[in-house]
């Protein structure tokens, strides 16, 4: 492991994983709602998946986007992509999505709408926005910046992201889109490769523990044997964000080093 | 025809309980000048329909809306609309919630005088519980695939904001997206186009390729002029967003005597010059 490597922070080994999110996906929309997933998706669109496609944020696909921290060069068009066509693409199936989530249990039922009852929420929070027709037409993977057992719960307050257990109800038809397949955190990184698709620890950020993870953990998690470690950066990977995608420091802000 | 009217003439239409669609996205492009016609006025109970920005709060505020049927209430550089969020939060208003699709799918629904359009968008999600009049139907070919049924969304009255626009109703957006604009106007019984600028019709070409054009007369009851009518939403290329503006106003949902100041400053006044003004003095 080289200096540069061993510098690496928690929010960078967070973004390396939510790049890995997107390793294989080829020629895809790759859609982000975060610090670290905006620099993972840049992060693998830079590296190992060139062809992946990415927006401005507004309506059109540019071919290298913005630094997460605001306007750095000038954007070379590939398409326009207006909200209605967003829909379209979306619908067809051509994405992946990495959605924050505020609650999120143990089958990948999502929850960014509001804690409480719908109909007078203790606190409104985002709303549906897009998470039903998204999880349930494409690949979608969560972030969580701050795990805890408040935010990994047994059952969420309001379903806004098609979870497994719901998803396995549904006519396989309906569900030929239906993907969700990791969910990254600030302590660890989790799949649903198990029989009943329920999550499974896939591997622990260095310098998290185990222990650490299922005290965050407000249901039974999949462990199998010994969890591997989350990758640490490349050099090339780690001067790519801090020189040319977050030149501002903008993941410090959303994932604190631990002390 | 000539189609030029007043945001006066134009909101004294609305009855108590009727439902409007209001164009637009986020804080983009709104029918603003409109919506704040409608705080002046008695009309109250609306229904509104809308991918919800600032009008939303400001109508929550006044308590114009029984019922907001909608895909989100963001101000965009401010992720939630926070005086939305107070009016949520003190259960204040009926909140028909869909996903974000869904909504376009009832808005085309409506525009094509179809009752539903089938779409996957909603199922194994907590929409359907929130909204329990919403049912599924079964495709009739050998698929047999249950499909969310997006009802039509009937719209009385349609408000929208373009940039350029002729006395007949013709209209054209200069911006980076059309977001749904036609299909409120094809939606609705009755619409009206507040434009930043009315011009003769030939003249509408030199502004901005064909594909801008989205608007024809036959969409359009009643054309108005609203010069910075968006404000303090973003209308490019005439003007972006008021972000000062907006931040002081999103400021004053956590604080009651701001609140009052802000509503004496820009929302008491008799008419849309008057607010004009008061912005231009800031």
């Amino acid at each position: 492991m080289s200096d540069a490597t061993r510098s690496a922070t928690r929010g960078e080994i967070c973004a390396i994983a939510c790049a890995d999110a997107f390793r294989g996906n080829g020629e895809i929309l790759a859609s982000c709602f975060g610090t670290a997933p905006a620099i993972g998706a840049r992060l693998a669109k830079a590296t190992f998946e060139p062809d992946l496609l990415m927006t401005d944020g507004v309506c059109t696909v540019v071919e290298e986007p913005n630094p997460v921290s605001g306007p750095g060069h000038d954007l070379v068009v590939e398409a326009w992509l207006p909200f209605r066509a967003i829909f379209d693409h979306l619908w067809n199936g051509n994405r992946h999505v990495i959605m924050a989530a505020s609650q999120i249990d143990r089958f990948g039922n999502h929850n960014f709408a509001c804690i409480g009852e719908h109909s007078k929420p203790k606190a409104q929070l985002l709303g549906m926005r897009g998470a039903p027709g998204n999880t349930i037409s494409h690949t979608t993977s969560y972030w969580v910046a701050n795990q805890t057992a408040k935010v990994f719960v047994p059952k969420v307050d309001v379903v806004s992201g098609v979870g497994n257990d719901r998803a396995a109800k549904l006519n396989p038809a309906s569900t030929r889109g239906h993907d969700v397949r990791f969910v990254i955190s600030n302590l660890a990184v989790y799949d649903f490769q198990t029989p009943d698709r329920s999550m499974r620890l896939k591997s622990v950020h260095p310098g998290v523990s185990v222990d650490q993870v299922i005290e965050n953990t407000g249901f039974e998690l999949t462990i199998e044997g010994d969890v591997p470690e989350t990758r640490m950066p490349t050099a090339e990977e780690l001067s790519l964000i801090r020189d040319k995608i977050d030149p501002k420091g903008f993941l410090g802000r959303e994932v604190p080093n631990p002390e | 025809m000539d189609k030029r009217t007043t945001e006066r003439e134009a909101v004294s239409e609305l009855r108590d309980g009727m439902t409007i669609g209001i164009g637009g996205w986020g804080s983009r492009r709104k029918p603003m000048s409109i919506v704040r016609e409608i705080l002046r006025s008695s009309v109250k109970d609306l229904t509104v329909v809308t991918y919800g920005g600032p009008e939303v709060g400001l109508l929550c505020n006044a308590g114009k809306i029984d019922k907001l049927i909608y895909g989100f209430v963001s101000l965009d550089s401010i992720a939630l609309e926070p005086h939305f969020r107070k009016a949520r939060q003190a259960g204040a208003i009926k909140a028909a919630e869909l996903d974000e699709g869904m909504l376009q799918w009832g808005l085309l629904a409506a525009s094509h005088r179809l009752p539903f359009l089938p779409t996957r968008s909603g199922l194994g999600s907590d929409v359907l519980e929130i909204n329990p009049d919403i049912k599924l139907v079964k495709s009739p070919y050998d698929d047999a695939e249950e499909l969310v049924a997006m009802p039509a969304i009937e719209l009385d009255v349609a408000f929208i904001h373009m940039n350029r626009g002729d006395a007949r109703g013709n209209g054209q957006y200069l911006g980076p997206d059309p977001y749904f604009d036609d299909m409120y106007c094809r939606a609705a019984k009755r619409r009206f186009m507040t434009v930043e600028k009315i011009m003769p019709t030939a003249d509408m070409a030199g502004e901005g390729p064909l594909q801008t054009r989205i608007i024809n007369r036959t969409m359009v009851d009643g054309v108005i002029e609203a010069p910075n009518g968006a404000h303090f939403t973003e209308c490019p290329p005439d003007y972006g967003r008021d972000e000062a503006f907006q931040k002081e106003y999103a400021a004053t949902a956590k604080d009651e005597d701001a609140w009052l100041e802000f509503k004496k400053t820009y929302l008491d006044l008799e008419s849309e010059a008057e607010y004009q003004e008061a912005v231009a003095k800031r």
